[in-house]
This record gives structure tokens, C-alpha cells and sequence, in this order.
């Protein structure tokens, strides 16, 4: 189990945002947990990749290789760290909208289909 | 050891900020402990050597901030709390499933430090193939040249994704054509 812990406190911090989604009735707590898994998510990528002793994967001035981290799951993540900021910021339009529309940001009252 | 033991702990004061972020009652405590989340994970990308990522995240966690703060600040904070019984009680044999399932998955992976980076050693070895040219790419920092090169399809599905978001944000907020 020694090897492990760092997945599973990303686990645990993928299910504290899990929690949110499910439990909580507020528009932003739900925003915020979607977040959460976000960030777990992309820590888990880079996690996996992480070689124990090396350094990061940018070659200094004649230097052709050294021991280096893997590249490919970093170079995933910015995108994905990219485009979880473009849904989350979605998402906060359409609750802004939503409160204009209700004036809550309570789901179980947002429940009428009108106009 | 040492370096597990700095990731572990900074993760657990993700975990403890993240917490707090979910229970407070307040919103806009609850925008700044994300913030404190998102900070805490820049911090955490540099340890595991990526540091294009901990820029990346540190602009996002600020830009991501403010919309927050714009869209709590002004508004009711109350705290609309579950009192039903069934929805936790479901979330919860839902969520000891899935930590079943996940434990057995997780001892499938490589040991933490020693990953199989099949990958990245053909581009540093195999792909090292030019001479007088530290590799394929010419580039300098293999970050760059994967999401630029390799994966250069990927990087403008990612332009495709950020612009539809855009469109999608003004479509939603746009004043004109609003029904009164």
C-alpha cells in the first residue's frame, strides 16, 4: 500500500466533489464540486506520470537527454485545464441567468418550465 | 520518501480545503476556499515537475476566482441544506461502490515514482534519431512540441471547445431579444 497513497487522496478529494454533486442543493456548491473532480482529475493524470529523482521534460542549452518526468500526460492536462475553466464559466452564466429568472439558486425551486 | 511525504500532506490540506468548500454556509467563504484548492494544486504541479502547468493553473484558479466572486457577491448566500434522509443515504452505498471498485483499480496501476512512460521514451531515444538536433521536433521543451506537434489536432479541438464556450456564454447572457 506504500506506493499508493497519493492516488488515494486524489480518490478521496475526487469523492469529496462527487458528494457535492449529489448532496447539495445549491447551484454554486454543485458548480463547485464539478471543479473539484476537475482538479482531482488532472492531478491524477500528472501523478501517474511522476518519475521519482527526474527532473522536468525541458532541455537546457546543449543538453540532448536527462531524466525526466513523462511528458504526454502533462501536455493532456493543459488542455483539459483549459477547457474545464470554458464549462465552468458556462455553467456560471446559465446560473447567473437562472437566479435572474427564479431568484434563487435553490434546484428543488427550479422546477417550473416557463417561457 | 521524502517527496511522497510533501505530496501527501499538501493533498490532505486540498482534501481539508475542500471540505470546506462543500459544508460552509456562506458562499463567498466557499468561492475562496476553492481558491485555496486551486492554489494549493499549482503548488503541487511544480513538485511533480510540470511547470507549464502550474503557470496554466495559477491564471485559470484567478480568472476562474473572479466569475465565481461576479456570480455569489451579490446575491442570496443562504444555505439551502438537504434534509432528506434517502438522498444521503442513496449517495452513500452509491460512494462505497464506487471506493470497492476503485480500490481494486488502483492497485492495477504502477507504484507511485515508477511509471511505464512508453511513450516518452521513444521520444527520447527512438525519436532522437536527427544529429546535431536534440529531437524530433527541435523543440526545447517537449511539453510544447507534443501539444503542438504531435497532438496539434487535439490543441485546435481545445480552440473549437473554448470558442463554442464563448458563443455559448454570450448566447445565455446577451441583453437583446430578452423577453421583459
Amino acid at each position: 500500500m506504500a506506493g499508493y497513497i497519493p492516488y488515494i487522496l486524489c480518490l478521496i478529494l475526487f469523492l469529496v466533489g462527487l458528494y457535492a454533486i449529489l448532496v447539495k442543493k445549491n447551484l454554486i456548491k454543485i458548480i463547485i464540486g464539478l471543479g473539484i473532480i476537475d482538479y482531482s482529475l488532472n492531478l491524477f493524470f500528472v501523478l501517474v506520470g511522476y518519475k521519482k529523482g527526474s527532473g522536468f521534460p525541458i532541455l537546457t542549452k546543449g543538453e540532448t537527454v536527462h531524466p525526466m518526468v513523462d511528458p504526454l500526460p502533462q501536455a493532456l492536462v493543459l488542455t483539459a485545464i483549459v477547457i474545464g475553466l470554458a464549462v465552468t464559466m458556462l455553467m456560471i452564466a446559465i446560473a447567473i441567468r437562472l437566479y435572474e429568472k427564479y431568484g434563487t439558486f435553490d434546484i428543488t425551486q427550479i422546477r417550473k418550465l416557463k417561457g | 520518501m521524502g517527496i511522497e511525504l510533501v505530496i501527501s500532506g499538501l493533498l490532505v490540506l486540498m482534501i481539508i480545503a475542500a471540505i470546506v468548500a462543500v459544508e460552509i454556509k456562506d458562499l463567498l467563504s466557499s468561492v475562496v476556499a476553492v481558491g485555496a484548492v486551486g492554489v494549493v494544486l499549482s503548488l503541487l504541479f511544480l513538485l511533480l515537475q510540470a511547470p507549464d502547468l502550474a503557470i496554466v493553473q495559477l491564471v485559470v484558479e484567478i480568472l476562474a476566482l473572479i466569475i465565481l466572486v461576479r456570480a455569489t457577491v451579490t446575491r442570496d448566500g443562504t444555505d439551502y441544506s438537504t434534509k432528506e434522509i434517502f438522498v444521503k443515504t442513496v449517495t452513500m452505498i452509491g460512494v462505497l461502490i464506487f471506493i470497492f471498485y476503485a480500490f481494486r483499480a488502483i492497485k492495477e496501476l504502477p507504484r507511485f515514482g515508477e511509471p511505464k512512460m512508453k511513450v516518452a521514451s521513444y521520444y527520447v531515444t527512438e525519436g532522437n534519431g536527427i544529429k546535431n538536433n536534440i529531437s524530433e521536433t527541435g523543440a526545447a521543451n517537449i511539453v510544447a512540441s507534443i501539444i503542438l506537434d504531435y497532438r496539434g489536432y487535439d490543441t485546435l479541438g481545445e480552440a473549437t471547445v473554448l470558442f463554442t464556450a464563448v458563443l455559448g456564454v454570450l448566447a445565455v447572457m446577451r441583453k437583446v431579444g430578452r423577453k421583459k
